[in-house]
Protein backbone atom coordinates (compact mmCIF):
# COMPACT_ATOMS: atom_id res chain seq x y z
CA UNK A 1 0.00 0.00 0.00
CA UNK A 2 2.63 2.14 0.68
CA UNK A 3 3.05 6.14 2.13
CA UNK A 4 1.27 8.64 -0.35
CA UNK A 5 2.98 11.88 -1.05
CA UNK A 6 1.22 14.82 -2.36
CA UNK A 7 4.06 16.77 -4.41
CA UNK A 8 2.95 20.72 -4.71
CA UNK A 9 2.29 22.24 -8.39
CA UNK A 10 5.82 24.20 -8.05
CA UNK A 11 7.45 20.53 -8.29
CA UNK A 12 5.29 18.89 -10.43
CA UNK A 13 7.04 19.44 -13.70
CA UNK A 14 10.11 18.14 -12.42
CA UNK A 15 7.79 15.06 -11.41
CA UNK A 16 6.18 14.37 -14.59
CA UNK A 17 3.73 16.02 -14.16
CA UNK A 18 2.47 14.07 -11.09
CA UNK A 19 0.62 15.70 -8.18
CA UNK A 20 1.17 12.46 -5.94
CA UNK A 21 3.13 9.71 -5.45
CA UNK A 22 3.18 6.30 -3.48
CA UNK A 23 6.82 5.39 -1.96
CA UNK A 24 7.88 3.01 0.73
CA UNK A 25 9.24 3.85 3.94
CA UNK A 26 8.90 3.94 7.77
CA UNK A 27 9.92 7.49 8.59
CA UNK A 28 9.17 10.58 6.31
CA UNK A 29 13.19 10.70 5.58
CA UNK A 30 12.98 7.56 4.18
CA UNK A 31 9.90 8.55 2.05
CA UNK A 32 11.58 12.01 0.87
CA UNK A 33 14.79 9.67 0.27
CA UNK A 34 12.38 7.43 -1.96
CA UNK A 35 11.21 10.55 -4.05
CA UNK A 36 14.29 12.08 -4.57
CA UNK A 37 15.38 8.78 -6.12
CA UNK A 38 12.25 8.48 -8.22
CA UNK A 39 12.59 11.89 -9.53
CA UNK A 40 15.65 13.76 -10.59
CA UNK A 41 16.19 17.11 -9.40
CA UNK A 42 13.60 17.42 -6.57
CA UNK A 43 15.79 16.66 -3.76
CA UNK A 44 18.20 19.45 -4.44
CA UNK A 45 15.80 21.94 -4.64
CA UNK A 46 13.63 20.64 -1.04
CA UNK A 47 16.58 19.83 1.05
CA UNK A 48 19.66 21.23 1.80
CA UNK A 49 23.27 19.64 0.99
CA UNK A 50 22.99 17.52 4.45
CA UNK A 51 19.81 16.28 3.82
CA UNK A 52 17.84 18.98 6.04
CA UNK A 53 14.59 20.60 4.63
CA UNK A 54 14.91 23.76 3.49
CA UNK A 55 13.09 26.67 5.46
CA UNK A 56 10.71 27.68 2.97
CA UNK A 57 9.36 23.75 2.85
CA UNK A 58 6.59 22.70 5.39
CA UNK A 59 6.39 18.92 5.68
CA UNK A 60 3.00 17.43 6.68
CA UNK A 61 1.68 13.89 8.12
CA UNK A 62 -1.57 13.42 7.97
CA UNK A 63 -2.00 17.34 7.73
CA UNK A 64 -0.02 18.17 11.14
CA UNK A 65 3.22 19.80 10.45
CA UNK A 66 6.49 17.58 10.93
CA UNK A 67 8.03 20.40 12.92
CA UNK A 68 5.23 19.37 15.66
CA UNK A 69 6.10 15.93 15.08
CA UNK A 70 9.87 14.06 15.06
CA UNK A 71 10.94 16.31 12.03
CA UNK A 72 12.32 14.14 9.39
CA UNK A 73 12.54 11.36 11.69
CA UNK A 74 8.65 10.96 12.64
CA UNK A 75 7.28 7.70 11.75
CA UNK A 76 4.85 6.97 8.67
CA UNK A 77 2.70 3.65 8.91
CA UNK A 78 0.92 2.15 5.66
CA UNK A 79 -1.67 4.35 4.05
CA UNK A 80 0.04 7.94 5.95
CA UNK A 81 -0.18 10.79 3.33
CA UNK A 82 2.66 12.98 3.21
CA UNK A 83 2.44 16.63 1.76
CA UNK A 84 4.90 18.78 0.50
CA UNK A 85 4.28 22.63 0.86
CA UNK A 86 5.62 25.47 0.15
CA UNK A 87 6.04 28.15 3.63
CA UNK A 88 5.52 31.19 2.54
CA UNK A 89 1.64 31.55 2.21
CA UNK A 90 -0.26 33.52 4.59
CA UNK A 91 -0.62 36.27 7.06
CA UNK B 1 4.48 51.86 -14.94
CA UNK B 2 7.50 51.06 -12.90
CA UNK B 3 6.79 47.51 -12.14
CA UNK B 4 8.82 45.11 -13.74
CA UNK B 5 8.75 41.32 -12.91
CA UNK B 6 8.69 39.01 -9.69
CA UNK B 7 12.21 37.67 -8.32
CA UNK B 8 12.85 35.31 -6.08
CA UNK B 9 13.74 36.75 -2.44
CA UNK B 10 16.14 33.77 -1.77
CA UNK B 11 18.02 32.55 -5.33
CA UNK B 12 17.34 36.24 -7.18
CA UNK B 13 15.42 34.05 -10.17
CA UNK B 14 12.96 36.28 -12.07
CA UNK B 15 8.97 35.34 -12.83
CA UNK B 16 6.66 37.07 -15.06
CA UNK B 17 4.17 39.36 -13.33
CA UNK B 18 1.51 36.49 -12.84
CA UNK B 19 -0.34 34.81 -10.08
CA UNK B 20 2.90 32.90 -8.38
CA UNK B 21 3.94 33.48 -5.16
CA UNK B 22 7.11 30.57 -4.73
CA UNK B 23 10.40 29.75 -6.83
CA UNK B 24 10.06 26.72 -8.49
CA UNK B 25 13.84 25.92 -7.90
CA UNK B 26 14.49 26.58 -4.40
CA UNK B 27 10.61 27.34 -2.69
CA UNK B 28 11.76 30.90 -2.06
CA UNK B 29 9.24 33.81 -1.82
CA UNK B 30 8.38 35.98 -4.66
CA UNK B 31 8.57 39.77 -4.61
CA UNK B 32 7.97 42.49 -6.91
CA UNK B 33 10.75 43.71 -8.51
CA UNK B 34 10.27 47.56 -10.10
CA UNK B 35 12.30 49.84 -12.09
CA UNK B 36 12.34 52.94 -10.91
CA UNK B 37 15.01 55.08 -12.97
CA UNK B 38 12.79 56.69 -15.02
CA UNK B 39 11.25 58.70 -11.32
CA UNK B 40 14.41 59.49 -9.68
CA UNK B 41 15.49 62.52 -11.77
CA UNK B 42 13.28 64.84 -9.21
CA UNK B 43 12.48 64.42 -6.01
CA UNK B 44 10.46 67.27 -5.90
CA UNK B 45 8.57 66.76 -8.90
CA UNK B 46 7.71 63.30 -7.29
CA UNK B 47 6.47 65.00 -4.21
CA UNK B 48 3.69 66.72 -5.96
CA UNK B 49 2.69 64.31 -8.41
CA UNK B 50 1.86 61.98 -5.12
CA UNK B 51 0.26 65.17 -3.41
CA UNK B 52 -1.60 65.63 -6.31
CA UNK B 53 -2.82 61.90 -6.98
CA UNK B 54 -6.34 60.63 -5.27
CA UNK B 55 -7.65 61.02 -1.26
CA UNK B 56 -6.24 56.42 -1.05
CA UNK B 57 -3.42 54.27 -1.91
CA UNK B 58 -3.22 54.72 -5.59
CA UNK B 59 -1.57 58.23 -4.96
CA UNK B 60 1.35 55.49 -4.63
CA UNK B 61 0.74 53.93 -7.73
CA UNK B 62 4.18 54.28 -9.05
CA UNK B 63 5.10 52.24 -5.95
CA UNK B 64 2.57 49.77 -6.26
CA UNK B 65 2.81 46.02 -8.90
CA UNK B 66 -0.38 46.86 -10.84
CA UNK B 67 0.23 47.25 -14.62
CA UNK B 68 -2.70 49.78 -15.51
CA UNK B 69 -2.43 52.30 -12.88
CA UNK B 70 -4.59 52.83 -10.72
CA UNK B 71 -7.97 51.18 -11.12
CA UNK B 72 -10.44 53.17 -13.04
CA UNK B 73 -10.37 55.47 -16.30
CA UNK B 74 -8.15 58.01 -14.16
CA UNK B 75 -6.30 58.51 -10.75
CA UNK B 76 -8.92 60.26 -9.31
CA UNK B 77 -11.80 58.15 -10.46
CA UNK B 78 -9.79 55.88 -8.53
CA UNK B 79 -11.43 56.81 -5.60
CA UNK B 80 -14.83 55.29 -6.43
CA UNK B 81 -14.01 52.01 -7.45
CA UNK B 82 -13.84 49.22 -5.39
CA UNK B 83 -13.40 49.78 -1.44
CA UNK B 84 -10.12 52.00 -1.78
CA UNK B 85 -7.95 51.95 1.47
CA UNK B 86 -5.32 54.15 2.95
CA UNK B 87 -5.03 58.11 3.95
CA UNK B 88 -5.70 57.14 7.52
CA UNK B 89 -4.83 59.66 10.55
CA UNK B 90 -2.10 60.34 11.81
CA UNK B 91 -2.12 61.57 15.03
CA UNK B 92 0.20 63.25 17.52
CA UNK B 93 -0.34 61.55 20.98
CA UNK B 94 1.03 63.69 23.41
CA UNK B 95 -1.00 62.51 26.22
CA UNK B 96 0.31 58.98 25.63
CA UNK B 97 3.86 60.62 25.11
CA UNK B 98 3.64 62.03 28.56
CA UNK B 99 2.63 59.25 30.33
CA UNK B 100 5.70 56.88 28.77
CA UNK B 101 8.17 60.03 29.60
CA UNK B 102 8.54 60.13 25.44
CA UNK B 103 8.61 63.36 23.58
CA UNK B 104 6.85 62.54 20.53
CA UNK B 105 4.78 59.57 19.87
CA UNK B 106 2.06 59.40 16.87
CA UNK B 107 -0.35 57.04 16.10
CA UNK B 108 -0.67 55.83 12.71
CA UNK B 109 -5.03 54.47 13.30
CA UNK B 110 -5.25 52.03 10.40
CA UNK B 111 -8.44 51.28 11.79
CA UNK B 112 -9.77 54.33 9.62
CA UNK B 113 -9.66 52.19 6.41
CA UNK B 114 -13.14 50.91 5.16
CA UNK B 115 -13.62 47.39 6.82
CA UNK B 116 -11.43 48.94 9.73
CA UNK B 117 -8.14 47.45 9.32
CA UNK B 118 -5.13 47.36 7.43
CA UNK B 119 -5.88 44.96 5.59
CA UNK B 120 -7.59 46.79 2.93
CA UNK B 121 -4.22 48.59 2.12
CA UNK B 122 -3.13 44.58 0.79
CA UNK B 123 -6.43 43.24 -0.24
CA UNK B 124 -7.07 46.79 -2.35
CA UNK B 125 -3.70 46.05 -3.89
CA UNK B 126 -3.97 42.16 -4.58
CA UNK B 127 -7.66 42.40 -5.80
CA UNK B 128 -6.28 45.09 -8.59
CA UNK B 129 -3.68 42.88 -9.72
CA UNK B 130 -6.15 40.28 -9.72
CA UNK B 131 -8.70 41.81 -11.88
CA UNK B 132 -5.62 42.53 -14.28
CA UNK B 133 -4.95 38.95 -14.23
CA UNK B 134 -8.89 38.11 -15.37
CA UNK B 135 -9.62 36.60 -12.25
CA UNK B 136 -13.15 36.27 -11.37
CA UNK B 137 -12.97 34.91 -8.16
CA UNK B 138 -10.99 36.05 -4.61
CA UNK B 139 -10.09 34.00 -1.61
CA UNK B 140 -8.03 34.13 1.52
CA UNK B 141 -7.31 32.36 4.48
CA UNK B 142 -8.05 34.59 7.37
CA UNK B 143 -7.06 35.28 10.95
CA UNK B 144 -10.57 37.57 10.63
CA UNK B 145 -9.61 41.33 8.81
CA UNK B 146 -8.57 39.86 6.10
CA UNK B 147 -11.81 38.00 6.12
CA UNK B 148 -13.75 41.33 6.34
CA UNK B 149 -11.98 42.97 3.56
CA UNK B 150 -11.93 40.62 1.02
CA UNK B 151 -15.38 39.65 1.63
CA UNK B 152 -16.15 43.34 1.50
CA UNK B 153 -13.76 44.09 -1.53
CA UNK B 154 -15.30 40.81 -3.52
CA UNK B 155 -19.13 42.84 -3.10
CA UNK B 156 -17.68 45.96 -4.36
CA UNK B 157 -16.24 45.16 -7.22
CA UNK B 158 -18.64 42.20 -7.72
CA UNK B 159 -16.29 39.40 -7.85
CA UNK B 160 -17.19 36.09 -5.96
CA UNK B 161 -15.29 35.62 -2.96
CA UNK B 162 -14.25 32.70 -0.69
CA UNK B 163 -13.31 33.28 2.97
CA UNK B 164 -11.67 30.47 5.11
CA UNK B 165 -11.26 30.99 8.82
CA UNK B 166 -10.58 29.32 12.01
CA UNK B 167 -13.80 28.21 13.24
CA UNK B 168 -12.84 30.12 16.74
CA UNK B 169 -12.53 33.76 15.68
CA UNK B 170 -14.06 36.46 17.46
CA UNK B 171 -18.35 36.77 16.70
CA UNK B 172 -17.38 40.32 15.43
CA UNK B 173 -15.45 39.38 12.89
CA UNK B 174 -17.40 36.40 11.53
CA UNK B 175 -20.40 38.59 11.44
CA UNK B 176 -18.52 41.67 9.48
CA UNK B 177 -17.66 38.90 7.28
CA UNK B 178 -20.80 36.85 5.98
CA UNK B 179 -22.46 40.71 5.72
CA UNK B 180 -20.96 40.81 2.51
CA UNK B 181 -22.22 37.91 0.98
CA UNK B 182 -19.22 35.69 0.94
CA UNK B 183 -18.65 32.01 0.42
CA UNK B 184 -17.80 32.01 4.37
CA UNK B 185 -16.00 28.51 5.01
CA UNK B 186 -15.14 28.17 9.26
CA UNK B 187 -12.20 25.76 9.28
CA UNK B 188 -11.90 23.10 12.53
CA UNK B 189 -8.32 24.24 13.28
CA UNK B 190 -5.85 26.55 13.87
CA UNK B 191 -4.85 29.84 11.51
CA UNK B 192 -1.65 27.65 10.33
CA UNK B 193 -4.60 24.66 9.17
CA UNK B 194 -6.58 27.09 7.37
CA UNK B 195 -3.26 28.42 5.51
CA UNK B 196 -2.06 25.00 5.08
CA UNK B 197 -5.69 23.93 3.09
CA UNK B 198 -5.73 27.22 0.95
CA UNK B 199 -2.65 26.53 -0.05
CA UNK B 200 -3.32 23.28 -1.20
CA UNK B 201 -6.64 24.73 -2.80
CA UNK B 202 -4.79 27.04 -4.54
CA UNK B 203 -3.04 24.70 -6.98
CA UNK B 204 -6.43 23.20 -7.62
CA UNK B 205 -8.72 26.28 -8.21
CA UNK B 206 -8.80 28.90 -10.55
CA UNK B 207 -9.30 31.66 -7.77
CA UNK B 208 -7.12 34.72 -6.97
CA UNK B 209 -6.15 33.50 -2.86
CA UNK B 210 -4.97 37.00 -1.77
CA UNK B 211 -2.56 36.13 0.31
CA UNK B 212 -1.09 32.58 -1.52
CA UNK B 213 -0.86 33.01 -4.97
CA UNK B 214 -1.35 36.58 -5.43
CA UNK B 215 1.25 37.59 -1.91
CA UNK B 216 3.87 39.30 -3.83
CA UNK B 217 1.17 42.31 -5.30
CA UNK B 218 -0.88 41.77 -1.44
CA UNK B 219 2.34 42.06 0.30
CA UNK B 220 3.11 45.46 -1.74
CA UNK B 221 0.20 46.74 -0.09
CA UNK B 222 1.76 47.33 3.05
CA UNK B 223 3.89 49.77 1.82
CA UNK B 224 1.61 52.58 1.39
CA UNK B 225 1.87 52.67 5.50
CA UNK B 226 5.52 53.67 5.18
CA UNK B 227 4.80 56.40 2.44
CA UNK B 228 1.88 57.52 4.12
CA UNK B 229 3.64 57.85 7.63
CA UNK B 230 6.31 59.88 5.96
CA UNK B 231 3.93 62.23 3.62
CA UNK B 232 2.16 63.11 7.08
CA UNK B 233 5.48 63.92 8.29
CA UNK B 234 6.40 66.03 5.70
CA UNK B 235 8.11 63.90 4.15
CA UNK B 236 10.34 62.93 6.29
CA UNK B 237 11.15 59.70 8.54
CA UNK B 238 10.41 58.63 11.93
CA UNK B 239 13.46 57.49 14.73
CA UNK B 240 11.40 53.88 14.65
CA UNK B 241 7.76 52.48 14.40
CA UNK B 242 6.39 49.66 16.52
CA UNK B 243 4.48 47.47 14.58
CA UNK B 244 2.63 44.25 15.60
CA UNK B 245 3.74 40.87 13.88
CA UNK B 246 2.05 37.71 12.77
CA UNK B 247 3.23 36.75 9.33
CA UNK B 248 6.15 39.52 9.76
CA UNK B 249 5.13 40.59 6.41
CA UNK B 250 3.30 43.94 7.21
CA UNK B 251 6.88 44.81 9.59
CA UNK B 252 9.29 44.13 6.74
CA UNK B 253 6.92 45.79 3.68
CA UNK B 254 6.86 48.64 6.38
CA UNK B 255 10.84 49.13 6.23
CA UNK B 256 10.65 48.52 2.59
CA UNK B 257 8.63 51.08 1.94
CA UNK B 258 10.53 53.72 4.07
CA UNK B 259 13.75 52.32 2.15
CA UNK B 260 11.97 52.39 -1.03
CA UNK B 261 11.74 56.70 -1.23
CA UNK B 262 15.29 56.74 1.09
CA UNK B 263 16.61 55.77 -2.05
CA UNK B 264 14.62 57.63 -4.49
CA UNK B 265 15.08 60.89 -2.35
CA UNK B 266 11.76 61.46 -1.14
CA UNK B 267 13.12 61.31 2.41
CA UNK B 268 16.35 61.78 3.72
CA UNK B 269 17.92 60.44 7.22
CA UNK B 270 18.39 57.08 9.12
CA UNK B 271 16.04 54.48 8.46
CA UNK B 272 13.58 54.35 11.31
CA UNK B 273 14.49 51.45 13.96
CA UNK B 274 11.81 48.73 13.71
CA UNK B 275 10.54 47.38 16.73
CA UNK B 276 8.02 44.41 16.29
CA UNK B 277 5.15 43.29 18.27
CA UNK B 278 4.31 39.67 19.29
CA UNK B 279 1.50 38.13 22.18
CA UNK B 280 3.41 35.68 24.47
CA UNK B 281 0.87 32.86 23.35
CA UNK B 282 1.77 32.83 19.98
CA UNK B 283 5.33 34.62 19.64
CA UNK B 284 7.57 32.46 17.25
CA UNK B 285 9.26 35.68 15.35
CA UNK B 286 10.01 37.20 19.21
CA UNK B 287 11.24 33.68 20.69
CA UNK B 288 13.80 33.28 17.26
CA UNK B 289 14.89 36.80 17.94
CA UNK B 290 15.71 36.37 21.44
CA UNK B 291 17.55 33.75 20.90
CA UNK B 292 19.90 34.84 18.01
CA UNK B 293 18.40 32.31 15.33
CA UNK B 294 17.18 33.02 11.83
CA UNK B 295 14.78 30.35 11.80
CA UNK B 296 11.55 30.39 13.89
CA UNK B 297 10.25 27.21 15.44
CA UNK B 298 6.01 26.89 14.50
CA UNK B 299 3.77 27.37 17.50
CA UNK B 300 0.30 26.50 18.16
CA UNK B 301 -0.94 29.84 19.27
CA UNK B 302 -2.91 30.54 22.66
CA UNK B 303 -3.72 34.23 22.69
CA UNK B 304 -6.68 36.71 23.23
CA UNK B 305 -4.65 38.37 19.86
CA UNK B 306 -6.77 36.27 17.54
CA UNK B 307 -5.22 38.23 14.42
CA UNK B 308 -1.94 37.98 15.07
CA UNK B 309 -2.37 34.03 16.30
CA UNK B 310 -0.09 33.08 12.87
CA UNK B 311 2.36 30.16 14.39
CA UNK B 312 3.60 29.27 11.38
CA UNK B 313 4.91 32.81 10.33
CA UNK B 314 6.35 32.95 6.30
CA UNK B 315 8.38 36.49 6.69
CA UNK B 316 9.91 35.29 10.16
CA UNK B 317 13.41 34.98 8.86
CA UNK B 318 13.05 38.38 7.21
CA UNK B 319 11.22 40.20 9.82
CA UNK B 320 14.21 38.99 12.51
CA UNK B 321 16.67 40.39 9.88
CA UNK B 322 14.87 43.92 9.49
CA UNK B 323 14.68 44.37 13.35
CA UNK B 324 18.54 43.37 14.05
CA UNK B 325 19.58 45.50 11.08
CA UNK B 326 17.35 48.85 11.87
CA UNK B 327 18.51 48.61 15.87
CA UNK B 328 14.99 47.60 16.72
CA UNK B 329 14.10 44.36 18.54
CA UNK B 330 11.00 41.74 18.70
CA UNK B 331 8.94 41.34 22.04
CA UNK B 332 6.38 39.91 23.23
CA UNK B 333 3.65 40.80 26.05
CA UNK B 334 0.97 39.31 28.30
CA UNK B 335 -2.40 38.61 27.54
CA UNK B 336 -3.01 41.07 30.50
CA UNK B 337 -0.83 42.86 29.52
CA UNK B 338 -2.78 43.12 25.62
CA UNK B 339 -5.93 44.29 27.81
CA UNK B 340 -3.79 47.14 29.39
CA UNK B 341 -2.42 48.24 26.07
CA UNK B 342 -6.21 48.69 24.68
CA UNK B 343 -6.99 50.25 27.99
CA UNK B 344 -3.87 52.55 27.44
CA UNK B 345 -4.73 53.78 24.06
CA UNK B 346 -8.09 54.69 24.41
CA UNK B 347 -7.51 56.66 27.43
CA UNK B 348 -5.05 58.36 25.94
CA UNK B 349 -5.68 59.12 22.61
CA UNK B 350 -9.35 58.31 22.35
CA UNK B 351 -8.98 55.20 19.80
CA UNK B 352 -9.72 51.89 20.81
CA UNK B 353 -8.04 49.07 18.75
CA UNK B 354 -8.42 45.57 18.95
CA UNK B 355 -6.15 43.03 20.76
CA UNK B 356 -3.20 43.60 17.82
CA UNK B 357 -3.30 47.14 18.85
CA UNK B 358 -3.19 46.23 23.04
CA UNK B 359 0.00 43.84 21.69
CA UNK B 360 1.55 47.24 19.69
CA UNK B 361 0.69 49.98 22.24
CA UNK B 362 2.01 47.37 25.50
CA UNK B 363 5.11 46.57 23.87
CA UNK B 364 5.81 50.45 23.14
CA UNK B 365 5.40 50.83 26.47
CA UNK B 366 7.36 48.31 27.62
CA UNK B 367 10.37 49.56 25.26
CA UNK B 368 9.37 52.86 26.99
CA UNK B 369 10.23 51.23 30.62
CA UNK B 370 13.24 49.84 29.66
CA UNK B 371 14.94 52.56 28.59
CA UNK B 372 15.59 51.37 24.82
CA UNK B 373 13.67 54.52 23.66
CA UNK B 374 15.63 57.88 23.87
CA UNK B 375 13.45 60.75 24.93
CA UNK B 376 14.02 62.39 21.82
CA UNK B 377 13.09 60.08 19.29
CA UNK B 378 9.77 60.33 17.07
CA UNK B 379 7.90 57.47 17.39
CA UNK B 380 5.32 55.82 15.24
CA UNK B 381 2.56 53.69 17.33
CA UNK B 382 1.16 51.51 14.07
CA UNK B 383 -2.20 50.80 15.01
CA UNK B 384 -4.04 48.48 12.85
CA UNK B 385 -7.46 47.16 13.50
CA UNK B 386 -10.60 48.28 15.23
CA UNK B 387 -11.71 47.54 19.08
CA UNK B 388 -15.19 46.95 18.48
CA UNK B 389 -14.43 43.77 16.45
CA UNK B 390 -12.67 42.27 19.76
CA UNK B 391 -15.48 43.80 22.47
CA UNK B 392 -14.57 40.32 24.59
CA UNK B 393 -11.22 41.81 25.16
CA UNK B 394 -12.15 44.50 27.20
CA UNK B 395 -15.78 43.14 29.02
CA UNK B 396 -14.94 43.34 32.54
CA UNK B 397 -12.01 45.26 32.64
CA UNK B 398 -13.98 48.95 33.83
CA UNK B 399 -16.65 49.79 36.16
CA UNK B 400 -20.48 50.69 34.95
CA UNK B 401 -22.43 52.81 37.95
CA UNK B 402 -25.51 51.31 38.26
CA UNK B 403 -27.66 53.82 39.74
CA UNK B 404 -32.18 54.33 40.10
CA UNK B 405 -32.54 57.95 38.47
CA UNK B 406 -32.12 60.09 41.33
CA UNK B 407 -29.50 62.77 42.05
CA UNK B 408 -28.95 61.35 45.35
CA UNK B 409 -28.31 57.82 43.65
CA UNK B 410 -25.66 59.62 41.41
CA UNK B 411 -24.21 61.57 44.65
CA UNK B 412 -23.64 58.51 46.51
CA UNK B 413 -23.07 55.69 43.87
CA UNK B 414 -20.83 57.81 41.40
CA UNK B 415 -20.02 60.77 42.76
CA UNK B 416 -18.53 59.51 46.37
CA UNK B 417 -17.90 55.95 44.35
CA UNK B 418 -14.56 54.92 44.03
CA UNK B 419 -12.68 56.26 40.99
CA UNK B 420 -11.81 53.62 38.49
CA UNK B 421 -9.81 53.91 35.40
CA UNK B 422 -5.59 55.09 35.56
CA UNK B 423 -4.78 51.60 36.06
CA UNK B 424 -3.26 50.25 32.58
CA UNK B 425 -0.19 52.00 33.53
CA UNK B 426 0.28 50.00 36.64
CA UNK B 427 -0.48 46.71 34.87
CA UNK B 428 1.96 47.82 32.24
CA UNK B 429 4.98 48.77 34.61
CA UNK B 430 5.01 52.16 34.00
Amino acid sequence: MGVTVKIPTQLRSAAGGESETVLDGATVREVLDGLYARYDGLGERLADEDGSLRRFVNVYVSGEDIRFLDGLDTPVSDGAEVTILPAVAGG
Amino acid sequence: MAVTHLRCRECKAEYPLEALYVCDRCFGPLEVAYDHSALVKDADQLRRRIQAGPQNLWRYADFLPVLDGPPGPSGRLASRTGLPAGCTPLIKADRLAKQLGLREVWVKNDAANPTHSFKDRVVSVATARARELGFKTIACASTGNLANSVAAHGAALGLESYVFIPADLEEQKILATGVYGTNLVAVKGNYDDVNRLCTELSAERDWAFVNVNLRPYYAEGSKTLAYEIAEQLGFELPDRCVVPKASGSLFTKIAKGFEEWRDLGLVDGELPKMNGAQADGCSPIADAFAAGQEVCKPVKPDTIAKSLAIGNPADGPYAIEVARNSGGSIDSVSDDEIRAGIALLAQSTGIFTETAGGVTTATLAKLAARGDIDPDERVVLVITGEGLKTLDAVKGTFETHTIEPTVEQFETQVEQGTASGATALAALGV
